[in-house]
C-alpha cells in the first residue's frame, strides 16, 4: 500500500548520494538502498507495524505486522539498488530528476494542436460516446455504469472549467470552490421539494408543472444565485493575496458547509433533502405512461433513457462552459483576468478596476459551479452537506493544476485520468485474488491514498500540468504557443 | 512667468508623503507644463518615485494636491473650487479638473488619462506583445460594459471595435518597431524592446499625461537614442505631456523643456535644463559638496557638465 | 464566575494544544513562504503514534507508572513524527522548492489526503478510544454546587508546553540553528552564500515543526482519550488561524493565537452554541485575514511597486 511512498521517499533520499563521478556504483548504490530500507521500516514501524484493534466493546489490544512491514523495506531496498543500477547509474548522463521533466512530446502535440483539432474531437467523441458504451456492452442496461461514469467525469470537467476561469485565468487561487457547488445543489433542492412553491404552481399551473419543470426553471436561478454568493464572498476577500486568499476561500467553503449541517429548520441537517423530482426531457417525464418520453418517441420505456438523456445535459452544459471560456478569454474581461494574473500593479497602472475584474472571474466561476451544482442534484436526486466537503475543492484544484492552468483541453484530459483513474481503482477485484492480497482485500479503501500520493507525484513530474503552453487570445500573422515558463500564476 | 505656469497639465501642491518615521518627499510643488517634456532628476533616494507613485495613484499623500488639468487650462480659483468641493473632480469651461490623490490608482488612468512605466519594467509577459496593447485598451473596449453581449456573441459590431483597438496597437508596434514582434512573448523580447513596449502600452491607454520611470535605464546608446526620437514623437505627433524621471543626463538635457531637481525629498532647483546644468546647488548635491564648498565650485563649472552625467 | 473560570482553564489547555500545532505553521511559512497543509495531518499520525505507543507500554510491557509512560510516549512520539515529517518534506516539498508557486501546496493537499488515508487503512476508520489515563482532578472553587475544577491533565498540558516553549526560544534566539533559521527566512539565496546550509535548515524546521505537533498530539490523545483519522482536518485549521490570527511568521505570536482561539472556542461553545463553534473558529480566520492579515504580532506587509 506504501510502496511507492517509499519508493518516492527513497527518492529524496538518493539525489543526494547519486555521485557526479564514474567509479564506485556499487558500493554507494548499497549504502543508499540500505539507508531507504532502514527509513522505510522506520517510517512504517508505528503505524503498520503495530495496529490498535478494538475487540469488541473492550480496551483496544495490539495486533502485529511486522512481517509486512520488512516486505516493504525490503521491496524499497531492492527497487533502489535496481534504479541506481539502471536508471539512476551515474554517468548515464541525465540523472533520474533531470530525466522526469522534459518538455513532454505530449504536451508539444497538444499544444500545437489544441487550438483547432483537439477540442472539435473531444466533443465529438463525448457526443459518440454513450452511443459507442451502448453498442460495446450489448444493451441499454448493460451500459448504465459506463453512462454513469461518462456523466460523473463530464461533471468535474465542468466543475474544472469553471475553476479554471478563477485559478487558470485570473490566477486567483480559490480552495472553497465547492461551496458554490453546494449553492447551486441545495437552490435546486430546496425549490423543486418546496411546498408552498409545489402549491403555488398546482394552483396556478397544473399539478405537473413544477415536478416536471422545476430543473429548467432552478437551472438558471442556481447558477444565478451562485454566482451572487461569489459576488458576496468575494468582495471582502479579492484584495487579499496568493495563500492568503486560498485559506479564506477554504474557511468559505467549510462555513457554508458547516451552516447546511447545523441549519437543520432549513436544510434538514446532515440527514440531506431526498425526493429531488427528475429530470423531465423539457416537460416530459420519463415514465412507463401514456405522453411519457417513450410512449411519445414511441419506443419501448427503458430507465436508461433518463440517464442518456442526463448524460447530454451535462455535455451542453459542460460545452457551454468552454464556449463561454473561449468567448470571455477574447474579450477585454478575459484578457484583464490574464493581465491580473500576470501583474496586478501593471493592470492598475492601464485604468483596469482590478477589484471588479476580479470580482468578475469570482462570478463566474461560481455560476458554473452553481450550474453543476443543480445539475448534481437532479441527477442524484438527494443532497446531503457530505457531497460539498473540502475533499471535493482540493480533487477540482488538482484537475485544474494537473491539467496545466489555463488550458482548457488539459483540465479535461487532468478530469478524465484522475476521476476515471479513481474509478478504476474501484474495479481492481483481481487484487482480491488469495495469492495477492487475499478476499479480505478492499480496493476502494485505497482510492484516497493512492488519490493523495498520485497529487504528489503528478506535482514533482510536472508541476505545470499537463499542458503548461499558452495560447494567445488573438494574433497578428502567426497562432505561436506561450512557453509555460512565461506564463506567470498571479499572486492573489 | 515661466511658460510651464502659463497652461500647466499637472499642479502638484505641497506634496508630502511619510512612510512611518520616514519623511520621503517634504512639501514638494511644481507644475508641469501642457506638451512639455518636464524631468524629475535628483539623486538616488531622493523621493523621485515617490512623487510619481503619488501622481499615478499607487501612494495616497500625506499632504498636498495634485490638480490635473485635463483638456485644456483652469484658473486657479476654478482648481480651488474643486478642491473645496468633495468631489474628486470637476468640469470647468475649457475642460476638467481631476484631484490625482482623491481617485483610487486604476481611476488615474482611465478618468485621469494619467499612464505610466515602471523603474523595473512591468509587463504581462507570459501575454503576446499584441495582447499587451489590447490590455491597455480595456477602458475603450469596455465602455458598454465589462461583460457585454455583443461582445460574448462576436458580432459584426464588436469586431469592428475590436479591429479600431489591433489598428491602434499596429499603430505604436510601427512607431516602436515591434511590428515583426507581434506575436511573440513579451517576456521573449529583449530589454530594450521590452522598454518600449512598456511605452507603447502606457501610449495604447490614450493618456494625456506620460509619466516615465526611468526609460533610459539599461539601454545603450543606440537604444537610448531611439527612445529620444519615440519622445519627441509622442510630444509634437499627440496631444500627450510627458513626466520623465531619468539618470542619464543626455536624455534629459536633450529632450526636456523643464527639470525639477529633488533631494532628500525637497525640491533644490526648478527650470530650463541650462539653467539647472548651472544651479550651484544641484551641481554641490550630484558631486556631493557639503552647502559652504557651493560658491566655490559654482566658480568653477562654467564647464559643460553633461560630460559627466553619468554621475 | 464559576462557569467562566472553568472555561478559562479549558480553553488555555485547548489553546496551549493549537499553540503548539500553530508554531510548525508559522516556521514553515516564515522560512519557505508555504502553508503546509499536511500540518494537521502530521499532528493526527502524532496522535496515533502515541496511541501504540501507549497500548505497547500499558497491554504489552504492562508498565503502570502514568508519568513514565507519558514521558516516553512523548519521546517515542516526537522522534517518529519528526521522522515522518523530514521525509514529507524530502519528498514532497523539497523537488519543487523554486518551482510553480501553486505546486508544492498542490502537493501539501496531496500529502493531507494521503496521510488521513494511509492512518485510515492503517489503523482503520473507527475512533480508538483509550481508558482515561489521569483522571484526577483539583477542585479550585466551589460556590452553589458548582465545582471549577483543575485536572491534572490539563496541568500536564499547560506544564509541558511552557517548558516546551522556553527551551524552543532559546534554541530558535540563542543557538547556530536557530540564527540559520532566520536568516534564511530573510534571504534565502543570501544565506546559502554566506555557507548556511539551506536544505538542512529548512529540514530541521519541519522536523522541530513536527516535533512540537507530535507533543500536542500526544496531549490531545491524553486530554480526549480518543483520536481518529480524520482528527487532522479541523484542528488543523484552527492552529492554522491560530497562526495567522498572531501574525503568521510570529513565533510568540502563533502561541498568542493558539491560546485565544482556545479561549475563544470554549467561551463561545459555553455561552452561544457549541453547533457553530467551528463556524466561529472559521469566521475568526477570515475576519482576521480580511481585516488584520499582519495579525497581533506579525509585521505589516508594504506592497512594493
Amino acid at each position: 500500500m506504501s510502496e511507492a511512498t517509499v519508493g518516492t521517499a527513497a527518492a529524496g533520499v538518493a539525489s543526494d548520494t547519486v555521485a557526479t563521478s564514474r567509479p564506485a556504483v556499487l558500493g554507494p548504490a548499497l549504502k543508499d538502498a540500505v539507508a531507504s530500507g532502514i527509513i522505510t521500516f522506520l517510517l512504517l514501524l508505528p503505524l503498520v507495524g503495530f495496529r490498535a484493534t478494538e475487540s469488541g466493546s473492550g480496551p483496544l489490544t495490539l495486533t502485529y505486522r511486522f512481517g509486512l512491514v520488512a516486505v516493504f523495506a525490503a521491496i524499497v531496498v531492492v527497487g533502489r539498488l535496481l534504479l541506481h543500477l539502471t536508471l539512476w547509474r551515474p554517468g548515464r548522463g541525465v540523472k533520474g530528476k533531470a530525466e522526469a521533466r522534459p518538455r513532454g512530446a505530449l504536451a508539444e502535440a497538444a499544444g500545437a494542436w489544441s487550438g483547432r483539432m483537439i477540442i472539435p474531437a473531444f466533443f465529438l467523441g463525448a457526443i459518440a460516446y454513450p452511443i459507442v458504451s451502448v453498442v460495446l456492452s450489448g444493451g441499454l442496461s448493460p451500459a448504465r455504469y459506463w453512462v454513469d461514469l461518462g456523466i460523473y467525469i463530464l461533471t468535474y470537467v465542468m466543475l474544472g472549467w469553471g475553476l479554471n476561469i478563477v485559478v487558470g485565468l485570473a490566477g486567483l487561487l480559490d480552495l472553497g470552490y465547492v461551496a458554490f457547488y453546494a449553492v447551486g445543489a441545495y437552490t435546486f433542492a430546496l425549490l423543486s421539494t418546496s411546498v408552498p412553491l409545489t402549491d403555488f404552481f398546482a394552483g396556478t399551473l397544473g399539478q405537473d408543472f413544477w415536478p416536471l419543470w422545476s430543473f429548467w426553471v432552478c437551472l438558471p436561478v442556481s447558477g444565478l444565485l451562485a454566482a451572487l454568493w461569489g459576488v458576496i464572498l468575494g468582495f471582502p476577500v479579492l484584495r487579499l493575496r496568493g495563500d492568503y486568499l486560498a485559506i479564506v476561500t477554504l474557511a468559505f467553503g467549510e462555513i457554508i458547509r458547516l451552516v447546511l449541517i447545523n441549519w437543520v429548520s432549513l436544510t434538514n441537517g446532515g440527514v440531506g433533502i431526498s425526493s429531488i423530482p427528475a429530470i423531465s426531457f423539457f416537460g416530459v417525464p420519463f415514465n412507463a405512461d401514456d405522453g411519457g418520453f417513450a410512449s411519445l418517441f414511441g419506443v419501448t420505456y427503458d430507465s436508461m433513457h433518463r440517464m442518456i438523456f442526463l448524460y447530454f445535459v451535462i455535455l451542453g452544459l459542460a460545452g457551454l462552459t468552454a464556449l463561454v471560456t473561449v468567448r470571455l478569454r477574447k474579450m477585454p474581461v478575459g484578457r484583464a483576468w490574464e493581465a491580473l494574473r500576470e501583474d496586478e500593479i501593471a493592470c492598475r497602472s492601464l485604468g483596469i478596476n482590478t477589484t471588479l475584474t476580479k470580482l468578475t472571474a469570482f462570478a463566474t466561476g461560481a455560476l458554473f459551479g452553481g450550474f453543476a451544482g443543480a445539475f448534481f442534484a437532479v441527477r442524484v436526486r438527494f443532497v446531503s452537506p457530505e457531497s460539498f466537503t473540502f475533499m471535493e475543492s482540493a480533487v477540482i484544484l488538482a484537475i485544474v493544476v494537473l491539467g496545466g492552468m489555463g488550458s482548457q483541453i488539459g483540465v479535461a484530459m487532468a478530469a478524465i485520468l484522475l476521476i476515471g483513474g479513481m474509478e478504476m481503482l474501484r474495479n481492481l477485484t483481481f487484487l482480491k485474488n488469495e495469492w495477492l492480497f487475499g478476499p479480505d482485500f478492499d480496493p476502494t479503501l485505497y482510492r484516497m491514498l493512492i488519490f493523495g500520493l498520485a497529487m504528489v507525484l503528478v506535482m514533482i513530474w510536472r508541476p505545470r500540468g499537463l499542458i503548461s503552453n499558452r495560447l494567445p487570445s488573438i494574433f497578428l500573422k502567426e497562432k505561436k504557443a506561450v512557453s509555460g515558463a512565461l506564463v506567470k500564476e498571479g499572486h492573489g | 512667468m515661466r511658460p510651464w505656469d502659463s497652461d500647466p497639465i499637472l499642479l502638484v501642491d505641497h506634496l508630502s508623503m511619510r512612510f512611518g518615521g520616514l519623511v520621503a518627499v517634504n512639501d514638494v510643488s511644481f507644475r508641469v507644463g501642457r506638451g512639455d517634456v518636464t524631468a524629475v532628476i535628483g539623486p538616488n533616494g531622493a523621493g523621485k518615485t515617490t512623487v510619481f507613485n503619488c501622481i499615478t495613484g499607487f501612494y495616497k499623500p500625506s499632504a498636498g494636491r495634485l490638480a490635473l488639468l485635463k483638456d485644456g487650462p483652469a484658473s486657479a480659483s476654478e482648481v480651488d473650487a474643486v478642491t473645496a468641493s468633495d468631489a474628486a473632480w470637476g468640469r470647468t469651461p475649457a475642460g476638467a479638473v481631476y484631484l490625482l490623490e482623491r481617485l483610487p490608482d486604476h481611476k488615474v488612468s482611465s478618468a485621469a488619462r494619467v499612464a505610466r512605466t515602471f523603474q523595473n519594467i512591468r509587463l504581462f509577459t507570459g501575454m503576446t506583445v499584441l495582447e499587451n496593447l489590447l490590455v491597455a485598451q480595456h477602458r475603450a473596449l469596455t465602455v458598454a460594459g465589462l461583460v457585454n453581449p455583443v461582445a460574448l456573441l462576436n458580432l459584426p459590431s464588436w469586431r469592428a471595435h475590436e479591429k479600431t483597438a489591433v489598428d491602434r496597437a499596429l499603430y505604436w508596434l510601427e512607431k516602436t518597431g515591434l511590428v515583426a514582434r507581434a506575436d511573440d512573448p513579451a517576456g521573449d523580447l529583449p530589454y530594450g524592446d521590452q522598454r518600449r513596449l512598456e511605452i507603447a502600452r502606457a501610449m495604447c491607454t490614450e493618456p494625456v499625461l506620460l509619466c516615465l520611470d526611468e526609460p533610459a535605464a539599461g539601454l545603450n546608446p543606440r537604444e537610448s537614442a531611439a527612445l529620444n526620437h519615440l519622445l519627441m514623437e509622442i510630444r509634437t505627433g499627440h496631444a500627450t505631456s510627458i513626466l520623465l524621471i531619468e539618470h542619464d543626463m543626455s536624455v534629459v538635457m536633450e529632450i526636456s523643456d523643464h527639470v525639477i531637481v529633488l533631494e532628500y525629498g525637497s525640491k533644490i532647483a526648478d527650470g530650463t535644463p541650462e539653467e539647472v546644468r548651472n544651479d550651484p546647488r544641484v551641481i554641490a548635491s550630484y558631486l556631493g559638496v557639503d552647502e559652504e564648498a557651493v560658491a566655490d565650485v559654482a566658480a568653477d563649472v562654467n564647464v559643460d557638465l553633461s560630460a559627466e552625467a553619468d554621475l | 464566575m464559576e462557569v467562566f473560570l472553568q472555561q478559562l482553564i479549558n480553553g488555555l489547555t485547548l489553546g496551549s494544544i493549537y499553540g503548539l500545532i500553530a508554531i510548525g505553521y508559522t516556521m514553515v511559512f516564515g522560512i519557505i513562504g508555504m502553508v503546509n497543509f499536511a500540518h494537521g495531518d502530521v499532528f493526527m499520525v502524532s496522535a496515533f503514534i502515541g496511541l501504540i505507543c501507549v497500548l505497547l507500554l500499558t497491554t504489552v510491557l504492562g508498565m503502570s507508572s502514568i508519568f513514565l509512560i507519558l514521558a516516553i510516549t512523548l519521546v517515542v512520539a516526537m522522534l517518529f513524527t519528526s521522522l515522518v515529517s523530514w521525509t514529507i518534506e524530502r519528498v514532497a516539498y523539497r523537488p519543487l522548492r523554486g518551482s510553480f508557486r501553486l505546486a508544492p501546496m498542490i502537493s501539501a493537499i496531496g500529502m493531507s489526503i494521503f496521510l488521513s488515508n494511509f492512518v485510515q487503512v492503517a489503523q482503520g476508520p473507527r475512533n480508538k478510544p483509550l481508558p482515561p489515563m489521569v483522571p484526577d482532578v483539583i477542585v479550585l472553587m466551589e460556590r452553589n454546587g458548582y465545582q471549577v475544577t483543575l485536572a491534572y491533565k490539563q496541568l500536564i498540558i499547560m506544564a509541558v508546553t511552557a517548558l516546551l516553549l522556553v527551551g524552543f526560544w532559546w534554541l530558535v534566539q540563542k543557538t547556530p540553528l536557530g540564527r540559520a533559521q532566520r536568516a534564511c527566512e530573510q534571504d534565502r539565496k543570501m544565506a546559502a552564500l554566506l555557507g548556511v546550509n539551506v536544505d538542512r535548515t529548512i529540514s530541521l524546521t519541519f522536523v522541530i515543526g513536527a516535533a512540537l505537533a507530535a507533543v500536542a498530539g500526544v496531549m490531545y490523545l491524553m486530554y480526549y482519550g480518543v483520536v481518529n483519522f480524520a482528527d487532522g482536518f479541523v484542528p488543523g485549521v484552527k492552529a492554522f488561524t491560530a497562526a495567522v490570527l498572531g501574525g503568521i511568521g510570529s513565533l510568540p505570536g502563533a502561541v498568542l493565537g493558539g491560546l485565544l482561539i482556545g479561549l475563544i472556542e470554549t467561551l463561545w461553545s459555553a455561552y452561544f452554541s457549541i453547533e457553530y463553534k467551528d463556524v466561529a473558529a472559521f469566521s475568526i480566520l477570515v475576519l482576521v485575514l480580511i481585516f488584520m492579515p499582519q495579525g497581533l504580532l506579525g509585521r505589516p506587509d508594504v506592497e512594493k511597486v
